[in-house]
């Protein structure tokens, strides 16, 4: 009976410390848009973040983004083959990309790569008094350090997603193309034709937009909530990425379900 | 015309301090006054840097009152503290410099976040502080490129840029060379006077503060145990006092870490885990 119980309250201990992390998650968040008028104000703060956590993820995105195109063409092409309309490659790679992987791919990368970084910068910030001495010296740590660098994560995100979903298209191109050689009227045209501005490209902006949000924020409570230690910044990073990545996976379902219905 | 005695800067009143139930200090009754250098000195572990959280009002008093510039510091939230901590500069033990900012972005930022003083001033002022810490030459270099004992000097030329009315030190002495301790020492001395602010130094190095301070507190066992000036704390002959001047191992002050019931838990389940 006391073996069971204690399980209950395990399990309700576990489930009470969830909801309080949500709801301090959730307070975060309104700090920071509450602190967002900085981004105005001061806005080099902020292209200071945009340039540190695109401009570093940049080749990553691109190579990653050129052989997920490479891919997309060949698979693509042998699917198509089948049924003899391999003149679609260029719709299928364009689509795949701009719809699902320019954003879901990003975002993943995005999260193993500037959101360890900014986890774990903010992590040792803490860990070196650095938050106390701002605080200290009466400036908002928030205001200073995370407005920037979410607003930073949110803009870089998108032009990232773009940035992969572009270079994809190339590499299916090349593949479809260059190597095996479809006929390039018919890949740019079938897209032309194929995708639409406002179903398609803005459904997939709004998609790594909301990736942005929620992947920078998450990098961002992790190293605000992190002990400062060396093991608790580095089990911050870790959580970074494990709940960056499934926080973007289960959102995509949803974004789909929502924008794709008809 | 009657000349009415400053208002001190820093009251604290029966003040008790502790983390949760945990009280570290208590007892605490202390007062700085505009000009004064003054010490609080204590061993390892005996709530020196706990008081200057209080002071920084990071920590509120589990009893009694503290007033920094007159105010009352339990009730102090959002811009009325901010307003208080404009006015002071603290030095924090490990320097808590920004490693995102090189050194002559470390001291700018009071500037830049506080002031909206012209480019050309701030390269002025900044490059000033750094030149009575000895670093006016490093102020292109990296946090990461330079020594403890640089990154600690650096961290003073920035508590001290905005020109405070109280500056406080944690531990200002540790890990600096003796030349760059005497300077130190000194450029604390220079700035309380001719800045006319005030200076708590958090410190257990004797000579150099017992050579500076106006006044001296000495805290251990949880409470005040003496205060005075240099040369009054000097004469005294108190047990307690006297074995942490003269740092000698037998005394009052114990040096081991008492014998605690989860200590002897802890080794009879070590002992019993052997057999």
């Amino acid at each position: 009976m006391n073996a069971l119980s204690q399980r209950i309250a395990a399990l309700g201990h576990g489930f009470v410390s969830m909801i309080t992390g949500l709801g301090a998650f959730a307070r975060l968040f309104g700090a920071i848009l509450a602190r967002s008028g900085v981004v105005l104000r001061r806005p080099r703060l902020t292209a200071q973040q945009v340039h540190f956590i695109g401009n570093y993820s940049l080749l990553i995105i691109g190579v990653s983004g050129l052989f997920v195109g490479f891919v997309l063409g060949l698979q693509g092409y042998y699917t198509l083959n089948r049924y003899g309309s391999e003149e679609a490659l260029g719709l299928l790679v364009a689509l795949s990309l701009t719809r699902e992987l320019g954003p879901v791919v990003t975002a993943l990368l995005f999260a193993g790569r500037a959101g360890t970084s900014l986890t774990a910068e903010i992590g040792l910030m803490k860990a070196g008094e650095q938050i106390s001495a701002m605080e200290v010296m009466a400036v908002d740590p928030i205001r200073r350090v995370l407005a920037p660098r979410f607003w930073g994560g949110v803009i870089a995100m998108p032009v990232l997603a773009a940035v992969f979903s572009m270079v994809g298209v190339l590499g299916g191109w090349f593949v479809g193309v260059m190597l095996i050689g479809i006929d390039p009227g018919a890949f740019w045209s079938q897209m032309q034709d194929g995708v639409d501005v406002i179903d398609d490209v803005l459904n997939g902006v709004i998609k790594s937009l909301v990736f942005g949000v929620v992947v920078t924020l998450i990098a961002l409570y992790q190293g605000w909530t992190a002990r400062a230690t060396p093991e608790g910044v580095s089990r911050a990073t870790t959580r970074t990425v494990v709940s960056g990545a499934l926080a973007v996976l289960g959102l995509d379902f949803l974004l789909t379900a929502l924008m794709f219905a008809h | 015309m009657t000349d009415s005695p400053p208002n001190p800067l820093v009251t604290f009143d029966g003040v008790s301090l502790g983390y949760g139930d945990f009280t570290v200090l208590r007892g605490m009754d202390l007062r700085v006054m505009p000009g004064q250098v003054v010490a609080m000195m204590g061993g390892s572990g005996s709530g020196k840097t706990t008081l200057l959280r209080a002071v920084t009002g990071q920590l509120t008093a589990q009893a009694g009152r503290i007033h920094v510039f007159g105010q009352d510091m339990a009730h102090l939230d959002g811009e009325p503290l901010r307003a208080v901590r404009q006015r002071m500069g603290v030095l924090f033990q490990g320097g808590a410099l920004f490693t995102d900012l090189n050194v002559f972005e470390n001291v700018a930022f009071p500037l830049r976040e506080h002031t909206h003083i012209s480019e050309q001033q701030i390269l002025e002022r900044v490059l000033d502080k750094l030149q009575a810490v000895g670093l006016r030459h490093a102020a292109h270099l990296r946090v990461s490129e330079i020594s403890g004992g640089m990154a600690r000097r650096v961290a003073l030329a920035r508590a001290i840029v905005l020109e405070p009315e109280l500056i406080l030190y944690d531990e200002p002495f540790a890990g600096l060379d003796p030349i760059s301790l005497g300077i130190t020492a000194q450029l604390i001395r220079t700035m309380t006077d001719q800045l006319g602010c005030a200076s708590i130094l958090i410190t257990h190095d004797v000579a150099e503060s017992f050579a500076i301070a106006d006044r001296v507190y000495l805290i251990g066992q949880g409470r005040l145990i003496a205060q005075g000036t240099p040369a009054e704390l000097s004469s005294s002959q108190d047990d307690y006092l006297q074995q942490f001047l003269q740092g000698r191992p037998d005394g009052p002050i114990g040096f081991h870490y008492p014998l605690t019931p989860a200590f002897e838990r802890w080794l009879s389940t070590r002992k019993a885990a052997r057999t």
